[in-house]
């Protein structure tokens, strides 16, 4: 028998029971619970008579709607009733919840691994498909719907199909200015948004393996835009040093115990993938999408493809479709596409590596004249803080952008924070489909580097010319 | 969920192909945090004159005296008698519980879209494939003869119609169980509560800090 892929570890310590008809009943470690999503869930369970069956394997944050400035007064009806609702939930189970006073408060992603409420082995699941985030502590993590939510809820478990295994494995070592998020965005550009689709993707190879576990999450983050539900990195030392010492990491003798078991949470040698790509990440470069799909990538000194050359019809009519939405002509090399606004932050890139990595650039410099507005949301009220106390808030602030309270914010425009029809923006999120941050907004997916070199600039600007 | 009993009732037809869930219940109520109280909203852009938001008062609306649902003979219709590819669109589930809401029971139709059908099952709606030349002729017998009933039998599989004909129709046994003793996809899922607790219990042993709160 060949080895076992760290996917098919994660998955057979969490089997429940064989249903014997292709489905698993699969055991559920924690669960995230935020704003959007839950409230059904919940009535759904009052109205059958429920009541959760666990809750401290349960925490909830608000992050999608709340404001990221004046959090005292929200004006939106729909944005109020949704945070009250989900307080009133916790308070009725009494479910663990960072309120939005709360400094822990944040970006559900950002906050579990930070308070180590994930931990390597578990099987974790939230109402939003960027669960995969937590797969770079070596878990098996993953985005669910309402309906499932309270499945979870009501018994701890959910009844899935087994996925295939697919390994991303980047060689060798990433050029200057490269950074985890155009590893991903590169990712995408080659396998495209349904690349992964019906796989659960496991990152490796020694470019992953350099990664800091900030620079894996914002990987594995993606795995959703790579098609993927799940995304995953194997344990190592650099797993193990991020988690020691966090609020909810065992500790003492449990620790040793974890630490040991977690030893294995890597695929064997001899596993068998269902498909294997493998990428050169000397040819990545720092990158900039031009359309309306996370696929649409090209390299900062590159230029905006002609549809004319596309020889499949199908695609050569997306193309024209995003070039039209976006406003750009094809051929116009990158560096000319001039934005309006930036947006540092979401679940991708607002941890305080991010938040470094964007400082570094804008230090000493001032936003161009041209840029509207240029926003830092930080992951979490921690990320916050400790970015604080680097000045790296003034190093933003000085330099003429707005320093937020944490929450989604522009990322998808739920809250106040969102483009109007036709702005341009370069953003660290995830997603840049029609529509996404506002409206008739046209969305560039970059690193928080190549944002903030932007943000200075006015217009897209290879990051390399920043870092001498 | 209620079990689903053998029942008579008012069938009311629907008469256009591919409706989609964004006419069963337009968008702007899935800003709703409940998943009752869609009902009135059930085909809100066809049903009233005026633009619906949520949590509006609907007894005042103006509504549209040619849409099908407004028509005195049927008012109380608990099975829908629709046409090809109901339920296409999004995936919303609201979809199913406005028509739940609403107080549908069974929905008919040649062919549903797969999550919406699935969606049905989930919230104890009944969805029924018939043949497109058994719907046209329903199509017509309901037309003709005001209060027009429907018995249906899960158990046995069958429709009744006034005249005393039976119509059989084909179900998925899983599913037919399912809807027969009640279960939802939790209930199913909680039959195995014992086997949950001992894997719990397994694992508590083995991996003992991912229980923190047994210590
Ligand atoms: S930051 Fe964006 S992608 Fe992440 S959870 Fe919030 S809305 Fe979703």
């Amino acid at each position: 028998m060949s080895g076992r892929t760290l996917y098919d570890k994660l998955w057979d310590d969490h089997v429940v029971r064989d249903n014997g008809d292709g489905t698993c009943l699969i055991y559920i470690d924690r669960h995230l619970i935020h704003e959007v999503t839950s409230p059904q869930a919940f009535e759904g369970l009052r109205l059958a008579g429920r009541r959760p069956w666990r809750v401290d394997a349960d925490l909830a944050v608000s992050d999608h709607n709340v404001p990221t400035t004046d959090r005292d007064h929200i004006d939106d009806p729909v944005a109020r009733t949704q945070l009250e609702t989900l307080d009133a939930n916790c308070r009725e189970w009494n479910i663990t919840q960072f309120g939005i006073h709360d400094p822990r408060q944040g970006i559900v992603h950002v906050v579990g691994p930070e308070q180590g409420a994930c931990l390597p082995g578990m099987t974790i699941v939230c109402g939003d498909s960027h669960t995969s985030t937590n797969g770079a502590l070596g878990a098996l993590a993953f985005g669910i719907g309402t309906s499932e939510v309270e499945h979870v809820l009501a018994t701890q478990c959910l009844v899935l199909h087994k996925a295939r295994n697919m390994r991303i494995r980047v060689e060798g070592e990433t050029g200057p200015g490269v950074t985890a998020k155009d590893i991903v965005l590169h990712i995408i550009g080659r396998i495209g948004t349904a690349g992964g689709t019906g796989h659960a993707i496991e990152f490796a190879g020694s470019a992953i393996r350099a990664l800091s576990m900030e620079g894996r999450m914002t990987v594995c983050n993606m795995a959703i835009e790579a098609g993927a539900r799940a995304g995953m990195v194997a344990v190592d030392q650099t797993t193990i040093d991020y988690v020691r010492g966090r609020p909810y990491a065992p500790r003492g003798e449990l620790w040793e115990q974890a630490v040991e078991a977690w030893s294995d949470l890597h695929s064997d040698e001899d596993a068998v993938f269902d498909r294997d790509v493998v990428i050169d990440a000397g040819e990545i470069r720092p990158v900039v999408t031009w359309g309306t799909s996370p696929e649409m990538v090209v390299p900062v000194n590159g230029r905006v493809p002609d549809p004319a050359r596309e020889s499949d019809p199908v695609r050569r009519i997306g193309m024209e479709r995003a070039l039209e939405y976006m406003d750009l002509e094809p051929d116009m090399p990158v560096t000319e596409i001039r934005i309006d606004k930036v947006f540092i932050g979401s679940c991708t890139n607002s941890r305080i590596e991010d938040l470094r990595a964007a400082a570094e650039v804008v230090r000493g410099r001032k936003l161009a004249p041209g840029v509207k507005q240029a926003l830092v949301v930080p992951g979490s009220g921690l990320v916050k803080r400790q970015a604080e106390e680097e000045g790296l808030d003034r190093i933003f602030t000085e330099a003429g952008f707005e320093w937020r309270e944490p929450g989604c914010s522009m990322c998808l425009g739920m809250n106040p924070d969102r483009l109007a029809p036709g702005e341009r923006c370069a953003s660290t999120s995830n997603r840049n489909f029609e529509g996404r941050q506002g409206p008739g907004g046209r969305t560039h997916l970059v690193s928080p580097a190549m944002a903030a070199a932007a943000a200075i600039a006015g217009h897209f600007v290879d990051v390399r010319e920043f870092l001498d | 969920m209620k079990s689903f009993e053998k029942f008579t009732g008012l069938v009311a037809p629907l008469d256009r192909p591919n409706v989609d869930t964004d006419a069963i219940i337009p968008k702007q109520f899935l800003k709703s945090i409940r998943r009752t109280g869609f009902g009135p909203y059930l085909f809100d852009e066809w049903r009233y004159l005026d633009h619906g938001e949520p949590d509006m008062d609907c007894s005042g609306r103006p509504l549209n005296p040619d849409f099908v649902l407004n028509q005195p003979r049927y008012q109380g219709a608990e099975i829908l008698l629709a046409r090809d590819n109901f339920g296409c669109g999004s995936s919303r589930e609201h979809a199913v519980w406005a028509l739940a809401d609403y107080g549908i029971r069974v929905v008919i139709a040649p062919s549903f879209a797969d999550i919406f059908y699935s969606n049905c099952g989930k919230n104890g709606l009944l969805a029924i494939t018939l043949p497109s030349g058994e719907i046209d002729r329903l199509f017509r017998e309901v037309e003709a003869s005001e209060g027009y009933r429907l018995t249906v039998d899960l158990e046995s599989q069958t429709l009744t119609t006034p005249a005393g004909e039976v119509i059989p129709f084909e179900i998925d046994p899983a599913l037919k169980e399912r809807l027969l003793q009640g279960l939802d996809d939790i209930a199913i899922t909680l039959q195995h509560a014992d086997e949950i607790r001992a894997y719990e219990a397994r694992r508590a042993r083995e991996a003992p800090w991912l229980f923190p709160a047994r210590e």
